[in-house]
């Protein structure tokens, strides 16, 4: 069977959830290969269907960004001849797939949701148009690069090799022009990640800037919190609370809108949601269409009586 | 005197009903087109960076007939010339394709920056600014939020999903900008008459050296099998809050398995 790399993504030496996603997608196309930069839980990648363990520990792949690890990451595709190529598909995940792609002359595909295999043939599966339209697709050029947004798959494991091969590799000079000056890691919400949570709790413009009820009824249902765009432009949640075109695309089981209007760029990072529930005073607010059940009402009053109601019931 | 590219890309309006044609690619005849509000923002900080000392900007598009309006709005904005490449075939052209045809295009311009949008609003992948960087071999300071620039140097805030960066490049340089850079302008009355008098080149695939067997639907390196539409969603229940809203909902909730 024919090797195929997969990009892992380890903050501070944490392989996130989306990682071994890749390694669960990648054993229906071949034998995973994980490739790893810096530190990384060899461990977990090996128990999650990792057969080898590329390691690049340079540390010019923290102090440059993006275009170092394309370069060694299409030497790579260049010795081993994948079958494919997977990465997540995160701000530089996609960028590190399309400058290996030009670089091997291979297709891309970017934001994939599913990637199916049929007697070797892989198809992929895009959402397009603000989540309105299923698009399947195929590379019909060198060995496919695809970018995978999380959730994709659920990581089932399966023990590999996992055999370490630490690779030597020298970045050239020109690879070496966008500096990283300073960085400064995410601080955990200490809720769950938005993207991968199974309840996603959103608050917009309606919540007037105040996000305790919004975040007492994520709390009560374990969930994890998001935001409109003009919550975020007002400055009452971080960027990174986004959900939209522009920010996060959340599929979770559950999605609850509280005071977004439900405009086409916000839609597009929620729509696919399993159920989606809103509440907003407007009865003639867009998400009304989207959802499954809607309150029509002020948020100040339906949260609280909501939350009080979940925590009764769980007793 | 700092000069700027522009690359901005002509879309269908995200708003209207979009949908594919029979050969998959999107339907760009049937839905009203304009600037992808994406690149406003790329625009806009151009504007900025050389209203704050001394320049030039450039917009430059690759489209069909139509996407004239996206560089005419442009520079209704502000920008001082326009280019537009446009051939037949052209059309259906991969993300690979595209950046090929902008970065003939750059070679034959005369620029210190050229900026994008962070993504394309119909079928956007984002990746478009990296592929230039890449066939121009420039340095890409890519998804900045906020932008300073010094001399020849720009250094910007990207806002990642692991962490936040402080990243810096110097000279010759391509810089995609996020919609957090802030507001785009509108253009004024004065503009919208100052952009008829605005140079604005035409060129051809044959002005750029560019085989037509190199772009294009039929050269692309990925193929569109079929595009579905979402079945649209059943209509939910909706009730009016007439205090006992938020027990409804949690009832709801509870039916669903979620409490
Ligand atoms: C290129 C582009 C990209 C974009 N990307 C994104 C994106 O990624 N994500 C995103 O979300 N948006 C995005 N937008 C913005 C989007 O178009 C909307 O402007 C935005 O989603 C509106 O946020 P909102 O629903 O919170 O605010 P509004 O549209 O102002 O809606 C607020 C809602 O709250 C209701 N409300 C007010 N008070 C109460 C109350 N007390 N109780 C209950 N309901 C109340 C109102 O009835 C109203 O429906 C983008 C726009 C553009 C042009
Ligand atoms: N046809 C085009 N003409 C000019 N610029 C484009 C074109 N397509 C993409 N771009 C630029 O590349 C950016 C990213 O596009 P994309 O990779 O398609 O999402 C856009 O925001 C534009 O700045």
């Amino acid at each position: 069977m024919s090797e195929v790399l997969v990009l892992i993504e380890a903050p501070q030496g944490k392989v996130t959830k989306p990682s071994l996603e890749l390694l669960t997608i990648a054993r229906r196309i071949g034998e995973p290969s994980a490739v790893v930069f810096g530190d990384a839980d060899t461990a977990v990648l090996t128990e999650y269907g990792a057969e080898k363990i590329y390691t690049y520990s340079d540390s010019v792949y923290e102090e440059y960004l993006v275009a170092p690890k394309a370069e060694a990451l299409a030497a790579l595709v260049a010795d081993k001849a994948p079958a494919a190529v997977l990465v997540p598909s995160s701000t530089e995940g996609k960028e590190v797939a399309a400058r290996v792609a030009l670089k091997s002359q291979s297709g891309l595909i970017t934001d994939a949701v599913d990637v199916t295999v049929d007697g070797g043939a892989i198809t992929t599966t895009q959402m397009a148009f603000a989540g309105n339209f299923t698009v399947a697709a195929q590379v019909t050029k060198g060995a496919p690069v695809i970018a995978v947004k999380p959730n994709s798959a659920a990581p089932e494991a399966a023990a590999g090799a996992g055999a370490v091969e630490a690779v030597s590799f020298d970045v050239p000079e020109s690879a070496k022009a966008v500096k990283i000056v300073s960085s400064e890691p995410r601080v955990s919400t200490g809720r769950p990640e938005l993207t991968e949570a199974a309840i996603v709790v959103s608050g917009g413009r309606g919540t007037g800037g105040d996000f305790t009820e919004v975040e007492a009824l994520a709390d009560a249902l374990g969930a994890a919190v998001g935001a409109s765009r003009a919550a975020v432009d007002s400055g009452w949640k971080p960027h990174t609370f986004q959900v939209g075109q522009t920010g996060k695309t959340v599929s979770p089981q559950l999605y609850v809108a509280n005071g977004i209007s439900g405009a086409i760029q916000h839609r597009a990072g929620m729509q696919t949601s399993k159920t989606i529930v809103a509440v907003n005073k407007d009865e003639e607010a867009p998400i009304f269409e989207l959802v499954d059940f809607g309150v029509v009402g002020d948020i100040k009053s339906v949260l609280p009586q909501a939350t009080e109601e979940i925590t009764k019931r769980k007793g | 005197m700092t000069k700027i590219v522009v690359a901005v890309k002509y879309v269908p309006d995200a708003t209207a009903d979009r949908t594919f044609d029979a050969d998959n690619t999107v339907d760009r005849e049937n839905v009203d087109g304009l600037l992808s509000e994406l690149d406003e923002y790329a625009v806009e900080q151009a504007l900025q960076v050389v209203e704050a000392g001394d320049g030039e900007v450039t917009v430059l598009t690759v489209g069909p007939a139509d996407a004239s309006d996206a560089v005419r709005k442009a520079l209704q904005m502000g920008a001082d010339a326009g280019v537009h490449v446009e051939d037949d075939s052209i059309a259906g052209s991969d993300a690979f394709a595209t950046s090929l045809v902008l970065a003939k295009a750059l070679e034959k311009l005369e620029f210190d920056m050229v900026f994008f949008g962070m993504g394309s609003t119909d079928a956007g992948m984002g990746v478009v600014p990296t592929l230039v960087a890449e066939r121009l071999g420039l340095p890409a300071i890519t998804f900045a939020s906020e932008i300073s620039v010094d001399g020849d140097t720009v250094k910007i805030r990207r806002d990642g999903d692991a962490a936040t960066h402080e990243i810096e490049a110097s000279g010759k340089l391509v810089v995609s900008v996020t919609d957090q850079t802030g507001e785009a302008r509108y253009p004024s009355f004065k503009g919208i008459m100052a952009a008829k008098k605005k140079p604005v080149e035409e060129w051809s695939l044959a002005d750029l050296g560019i085989d037509g067997a190199e772009v294009g639907l039929e050269n692309a390196w990925t193929k569109v099998e079929s595009t579905t539409p979402r079945p649209p969603r059943t209509a939910g229940e909706i009730v009016t809050d007439e205090g006992d809203g938020g027990t409804k909902l949690v009832e709801f909730l509870a039916s669903k398995k979620f409490v």
